[in-house]
């Protein structure tokens, strides 16, 4: 179940073979949806719905899907998905629905989602194709929810809604952020978390 | 000097490689280079030495600020005792509140600033530059007297990271550091850095020049005024004369006309800034005021300030003199230069006019412009090189 090949489908995209840090993948949406934590959870969980399962259909469709079409016959399968999920989350968080707004629909064309359809479910079995999926969402996810963290603390000093800095730091003079929920600042940071991994993992230095 | 000499001569091998503190080589260095003159030549080679390195530049900056510091402290006191109630305060006591109210943020913008230019030198173990020198001085000019010094260390420390550093340090950086230091705190704490507020400072410093607020004082900016003007005649307390003076509320160092000026005319007579850039930029907000006027409505009421009060009133100056004169940020080229500059000016009295949101655009002009300068560089040269190439081959 869990070989040496398919560990690595899985683990890999957590740090060494990242989709946000390494392969600078899916960047619009990790500036739209982190202003705050819940919103980022939200959408983590939904990109690695989508992926899983998009990427064990499209890996059973495999053999069946002719070369010339297969990007339509992708979407086709991914915008289903996306539009089970919306309604999903309309159903059942129509809060965190309505903060998310385009940006579930506009998983469609999420650049993870086509390059792991792309580069890994077209060629490999349903199972390695799930674990995939599973770890480049993963990994999607916990740069989200880095990022949203240091946005929602610094920006409005609340950690999933809740206020986190107590009232004396305010009292003292302290005042949150405003730049850290405009967008500029989530490329910053991710910038930041992108130099920390780097200087961490040496082989991924560019010379 | 002589002591001093032997004193650096006798520490300075324990910073040297193999001794106690090489780890703080680059801080000896620096200190050592600022108090002599460097004893080392070039070996090889043929080169061309000007007397004028980066530290006399630098220098010649912080004096051509100068004029505009001393004032900006006689203007603090000033505006601090007509706040409290007290205009008959003399000139002294007004200069002594003033430099006691711009010391600490002077004090936490060097610290932060020099703290952080220390620590990368160790890191990467290179030479301190001395670019900080100037971006330091500038901060507290150009940064509201009221904000909270920990918001100016938090900002310069940003700005000195992030728009320097990460680009590689002195004359690599593609933004005005000064500037991304206000812009940051300007979109951080929007609430501490426009109002009424913001600009003249009412409480004491450090005990000094104590007093309450008089009734109906009120702190607003010639431009803060003009933004929330309504009806079809702007009513302004200060005038245009009263502006080119300075006694009025404002950034530090902006108010003054004249003390700007005379920085110009140092700078200028030195050869540090460009004289290109700076005309095209009084040339660019002139016209842009003289169009804006023409078709002044009441609904943008800055638009029907006379163009020669758009110069006069908040950051313009300021930006035209020192910032946009930067030369790592701004363009090289000549011609490049003109555009550069017109068009900072154009966009300071655009954004001014235009949009509610912003009274002051000087500072977003600039930095628009820093990001527009390397391509407005690489269009006049290439303009150059086809020009010449078509000449070459019509002989």
């Amino acid at each position: 179940m869990l070989s040496k090949r398919n560990k690595e489908a899985l683990f890999n995209p957590l740090s060494k073979d990242n989709p946000v840090l390494v392969q600078i993948l899916g960047i619009c949406s990790t500036l739209a949806v982190t202003a705050k934590l819940e919103p980022a959870i939200v959408m983590g969980i939904s990109v690695i719905a989508v992926l899983a399962i998009s990427n064990v259909v499209i890996s059973l469709l495999r053999k069946t899907i002719p070369t010339t079409i297969r990007i339509i016959v992708q979407l086709v399968v991914v915008a289903a998905l996306v539009i089970i999920v919306q309604q999903i989350l309309r159903a059942y968080a129509y809060d965190v629905s309505l903060q998310l707004s385009v940006f579930i629909g506009l998983i469609i064309t999420n650049c993870i989602l086509m390059g792991r359809l792309e580069a890994f479910a077209l060629s490999n079995k349903p199972w390695p194709a799930f674990l995939d999926g599973i770890g480049n969402g993963l990994g999607y996810t916990i740069i989200l929810v880095i990022v949203a963290f240091f946005r929602e603390l610094l920006g409005s000093g609340t950690l999933l809604g809740f206020p986190v800095i107590p009232q004396w730091c305010y009292d003292h003079g302290y005042m949150n952020n405003g730049l850290m929920i405009l967008p500029p600042m989530a490329l910053i940071t991710v910038g930041c978390i992108i130099w920390v991994h780097r200087s961490r993992n040496k082989d991924l230095q560019e010379k | 000097m002589k002591a001093l000499r032997n004193f650096m001569n006798k520490i300075k091998p324990h910073f040297q490689q193999g001794g106690k503190f090489s780890k703080l080589e680059s801080v000896f260095d620096g200190m050592e280079t600022f108090l002599f003159t460097p004893n080392t030549t070039s070996r090889s080679g043929v080169h061309i030495h000007d007397s004028n390195d980066m530290k006399r530049t630098m220098i010649t900056v912080v004096v051509a600020l100068l004029p505009c510091l001393l004032f900006a402290m006689y203007n603090i006191g000033y505006q601090h005792f007509r706040a409290i109630g007290m205009p008959e305060a003399s000139f002294v006591q007004m200069f002594i509140f003033g430099l006691l109210a711009m010391l600490p943020v002077i004090v936490v913008s060097y610290v932060v600033g020099l703290g952080i230019e220390f620590i990368g030198a160790q890191i990467h173990h290179k030479e301190i530059q001395e670019g900080f020198l100037v971006t330091g001085i500038l901060i507290p000019l150009i940064v509201p007297i009221n904000t909270p010094l920990w918001m100016t260390a938090v900002a310069t420390a940003f700005a000195v990271i992030f728009a320097k550093e990460i680009f590689g340090g002195t004359g690599m950086n593609i933004f005005n550091v000064a500037l991304i230091t206000r812009a940051f705190l300007f979109f951080s704490y929007p609430a501490e850095m426009s109002g009424d507020k913001a600009f003249v400072m009412t409480d004491s410093a450090f005990g000094y020049g104590a007093g309450t607020v008089a009734d109906g004082f009120s702190g607003a900016t010639p431009l803060g005024e003009v933004a929330t003007n309504v009806g079809d005649t702007l009513n302004l307390s200060t005038s245009t004369l009263d502006a080119f003076i300075g006694l009025i509320p404002g950034s530090p160092g902006e108010t003054s006309m004249i003390a700007i000026l005379i920085g110009a005319a140092i700078l200028l007579i030195t050869g540090i800034a460009s004289w290109r850039v700076m005309l095209s930029v009084f040339a660019g907000g002139l016209s842009m005021g003289t169009i804006a006027n023409v078709f002044a409505t009441p609904t943008y009421p800055a638009s029907m300030l006379d163009p020669l009060a758009q110069l006069c009133f908040g950051g313009f100056a300021f930006a035209a003199v020192f910032m946009a004169t930067d030369p790592v940020t701004g363009a090289r080229t000549k011609i490049g230069q003109y555009i550069y500059g017109f068009l900072i000016g154009v966009f300071a009295i655009l954004i001014r006019v235009y949009n509610g949101g912003y009274p002051e655009g000087a500072m977003l002009a600039v930095l628009l412009m820093n990001a527009f300068a390397p391509l407005i560089d690489y269009c006049v040269v290439q303009v150059n090189i086809n020009r010449r190439l078509k000449r070459a081959k019509a002989k």
